[in-house]
């Protein structure tokens, strides 16, 4: 999968060159050797924290806000789950792919991560779960301070996301 | 020179206002005697308390103000004098792109063209049962007769309806007591219909237009439903009975000479003018059963729908006409000193104050007088056919106030009223039925309309009057010859009135009204709902983005969330080309609105709020790379908010391509 990204440039710029009147000459602009520092540094993330907010596993941690207590029927409700699909579609995916970190986290294995209180948290109120919650919190750091947006969804709505989010 | 300086000085030594002229030292003494105490110690400190509202705190009431000449209307907060928006309603607004984007173009259609300004000066809030309703507001437009119903809720114009015969629309905007009307006189009088004539043979032939424009209970929708076709004088100011006097409205005239040329001689040659007493529910039964007379006309009635985000213009070809003469019993003219201006009912529904701009006194005629008088059909003769009532049998008192100049009144509820006084600078305090005078107070300087919330209506909230001054002067830093409007807040919950605050307005305030925050606050629309957008061309998700060209025309269906726009590279546009950006914001949070500029935009940005579609144009001139980029600072990332545009030359064959992040 990965392997095929640069491949796929390289028929994109050869196609670009082929019908894209003139074309200018490819500069590769600079580049310096250097790996990005993860975000472990200084006062920002904590250190004792090796593992980055959207790696680590919370699944003891509900998280701050109005839902205490959710327990998942065993069995995937799919009508839930696709109402759910059809929420995220719109109000979701300018930030964030399924499968893929974006300007947000990926959600593939959310809930080998996630409890099921703190992810209806987060999407009922990220404001409130940003100031008080250290891993939201700390996930912000990691994304660089791009904000989650509140998409003001009722509680049924993150309800159904959450069964989509099982289906990933 | 000195004359002014040494005022000047006097003034800072806080004994004596302004006065604008030599000619009237008389008022300078008047207001000279009723100065308050000095400004400091403790009478100021306590002023402070009555209009701090600390911070994170919210104001106790709204303030509409008019803007005037700025076409547009303004929203503050009382008692703290903040200034918390400006709404456009007949101007172009470059801060929302209001009458720039294709949506909001509409909304300026007039049967003139385009007709991107207006002179705004009277809000009214929509009433239920005489009571404020905080449903809409609505404002006139003076100078190509218009009306616009602002609503309440989303703080947005939502409809613009033009106004054929009239000009100059100034006895407007006033509503009636269940918003069954909204009521636009004409200031000038005009030929019915125009036509080439000469302007001298005005006297007898030139009309005045008074309208009443229809409000739909439910959507607020505007439609002419009659226009009274009266005399040729100038109807300057107006309101509607309440109560007992609810069926009637009620114009002040001047120019009842009607004199074309010098009116500042010629206008003021009679000794009285009149109030027109016009029975609205006669006529309105009149043309329900069949009368009037349909009149050719053309005049543009606009409307923006909230879910397509998109006003429409339709032109109406017809209009519906009255004579007066023709309707027994609905007409009549009451005698009234000295070119009244300010028209005003107290809470009851009983007086009709008369303020004649050219005296010293205010006369108070009764209602209840009124009727018997014409009863009696004891007349004084008639003027075109209508009667004219005699002086003695409607007056019911005169108030003696000793100041000059007197323009308007509001009332407290309290069985107050308060009237300003633009040559003496003042706010005078009379008590209606004895009509004595009660307190008075300098404002700074040469004052025109003031405003109690809910003061013109039958239940006022007397706590606070606000003063609209016309002249500066001193009152802040200055900022060159020309500087922005004083306002002055008084606390009237006392006998006397205390002069607490003092702050600037935008534009000209004339007219302002204002209501308790909690009419307001809970229905205050925080976002438009993504799942309720019916914009032709939105996107309700980003998958959904992309750009369609026909012939040179090109759409680009966009989408922006914090903090991208989607998509962000865009190739395959043309010089030439019509480049329409169709921007859907995807936020559904309060207060994240994202804006759209790009290089060389001929028109202005936008700014969209939460859930909303906007459009601009643009029409590249130049072949290059050219970036376009959020002007709202919307987040930590909002800096990396833009994008690119490739234009090629007119002959390029490079297709339509577009990306983010790829
Ligand atoms: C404006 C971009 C944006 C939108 C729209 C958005 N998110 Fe997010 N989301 C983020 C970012 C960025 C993060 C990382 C946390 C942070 O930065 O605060 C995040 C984090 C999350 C997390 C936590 C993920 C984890 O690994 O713990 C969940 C769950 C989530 N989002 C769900 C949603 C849902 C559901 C929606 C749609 C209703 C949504 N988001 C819409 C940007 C967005
Ligand atoms: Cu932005």
């Amino acid at each position: 999968m990965k392997s095929c990204i640069p491949i796929c440039a390289c028929l994109f710029s050869l196609l670009l060159i082929a019908c894209g009147g003139k074309e200018e000459k490819k500069e590769d602009g600079f580049s310096v050797t250097r790996t990005k520092t993860e975000q472990k540094s200084e006062s920002t993330a904590p250190v004792t924290d090796e593992v980055p907010a959207s790696k680590r596993v919370i699944l003891d941690e509900k998280g701050v806000g109005q839902i205490k207590s959710l327990t998942l029927d065993p069995t995937i409700d799919t009508a839930m789950a696709e109402a759910g699909a059809a929420i995220f579609k719109t109000n979701c995916t300018a930030c964030h792919k399924p499968y893929k970190r974006f300007i947000g986290p990926s959600f593939d294995g959310i809930l080998e991560r996630r409890s099921p209180e703190w992810i209806m948290n987060m999407i009922l109120d990220p404001q409130l779960m940003v100031e008080q919650d250290r891993c939201a919190k700390d996930l912000l750091v990691e994304f660089n301070g791009a904000a989650m947006a509140n998409q003001n969804l009722t509680v049924e709505q993150s309800r159904s996301i959450l069964e989509y989010f099982r289906t990933l | 020179m000195n004359n002014i300086k040494s005022n000047f000085k006097l003034k800072q030594m806080k004994k004596i206002s302004y006065s604008v002229m030599a000619l009237f030292a008389a008022a300078t003494l008047f207001t000279g005697c009723n100065q308050q105490g000095s400004a400091n110690g403790a009478l100021s400190s306590s002023a402070a308390e009555k209009v701090y509202v600390a911070p994170g705190e919210q104001d106790e009431y709204y303030a509409f103000l008019s803007g005037g000449y700025s076409g547009n209307l303004t929203v503050y907060g009382l008692p703290s004098g903040r200034m918390f928006k400006e709404i456009p309603v007949f101007s172009q607004f470059p801060t929302s792109g209001y009458g720039y984007s294709e949506e909001t173009k509409p909304m300026l259609n007039t049967s003139f063209g385009f007709v991107p300004w207006d002179d705004l000066h009277h809000p009214d809030i929509s009433q239920t049962n005489g009571e404020l309703d905080g449903r809409w507001i609505f404002v006139n437009g003076n100078n190509t007769p218009r009306i616009a119903r602002v609503s309440l809720s989303t703080f947005e114009t939502e409809e613009i309806i033009e106004i054929p015969n009239s000009a100059g629309n100034h006895s407007s905007s006033f509503i009636t007591e269940n918003t069954e009307y909204v009521i636009a006189g004409t200031r000038f009088s005009v030929p019915v219909p125009q036509r080439d004539m000469p302007i001298n043979e005005y006297k007898g032939n030139f009309k005045g237009a008074l309208s009443f424009i229809s409000v739909a209970p439910e959507t607020g929708r505007l439609d002419i439903k009659f226009q009274v076709l009266m005399p040729g004088f100038n109807y300057d100011l107006s309101h509607p009975g309440r109560g007992a006097s609810h069926g009637w409205h009620f114009f002040s005239t001047y120019n009842t000479e009607e004199s074309n040329s010098l009116m500042e001689v010629n206008a003021s040659q009679n000794d009285k003018d009149f109030i027109a007493a016009v029975n609205w529910k006669k006529i309105e039964e009149y043309v329900n059963n069949g009368g009037g007379t349909k009149m050719a006309a053309n005049y543009a009635h606009n409307v923006y729908n909230d879910e397509t985000h998109m006003g429409t213009t339709t032109m109406k070809k017809e209009v519906l006409t009255v004579d007066p003469t023709e309707v027994p019993g609905a007409v009549f003219f009451l005698p009234t000193p000295k070119s009244p201006h300010g028209c005003d009912v107290d809470p009851s529904g009983e007086y009709i104050i008369g303020a004649g701009k050219l005296s010293a006194d205010l006369t108070v005629h009764s209602f209840t007088k009124m009727l018997s008088a014409i009863e009696g059909e004891k007349f004084d003769g008639e003027a075109y056919g209508i009667p004219i009532l005699k002086f003695e049998d409607v007056m019911a008192g005169v108030v003696r106030s000793g100041g000059l100049g007197p323009l308007h009144t509001e009332f407290d509820g309290k069985g107050n009223a308060y009237t300003t006084f633009f040559i003496s600078s003042e706010v005078v305090k009379w008590q209606l039925g004895s009509w004595e005078v009660i307190d008075r107070k300098p404002t700074y300087y040469s004052v025109g309309h003031l405003m109690i919330p809910g003061g013109n209506s039958r239940k006022p909230f007397g706590k606070y009057v606000v003063a609209m001054n016309k002249i500066t002067k001193d009152r802040y830093l200055p900022t060159g010859p020309e500087m922005e409007h004083s306002a002055q807040i008084y606390d009237i919950s006392g006998e006397k009135m205390e002069l607490i605050y003092d702050f600037p307005t935008h534009g000209e305030p004339h007219y302002a009204a204002g209501c308790p925050a909690e009419l307001l606050r809970d229905n205050s629309k925080k976002i438009y709902r993504l799942d309720e957008n019916k914009h032709p061309y939105a996107v309700t998700s980003p998958d959904q983005a992309r750009v369609e060209r026909s012939g040179k025309e090109v759409h680009i269906y966009m989408s922006t969330i914090r903090s991208h726009f989607t998509p962000d590279n865009i190739e395959g546009i043309k010089v030439g080309d019509k480049v329409y950006f169709h921007i859907t914001n995807h936020e559904q949070d309060f207060d994240v609105p994202h804006g759209f500029s790009i290089i060389g935009q001929n028109t202005s940005e936008l700014l969209i709020m939460p859930g909303q579609t906007k459009t601009s144009i643009w029409e590249p001139k130049q072949v290059g790379v050219w970036p376009f980029y959020c002007t709202d600072f919307c987040s930590a990332l909002h800096q990396e908010m833009q994008g690119y545009v490739r234009v090629s030359p007119a002959s390029s064959s490079l297709p339509l391509s577009w990306s983010l992040g790829e």
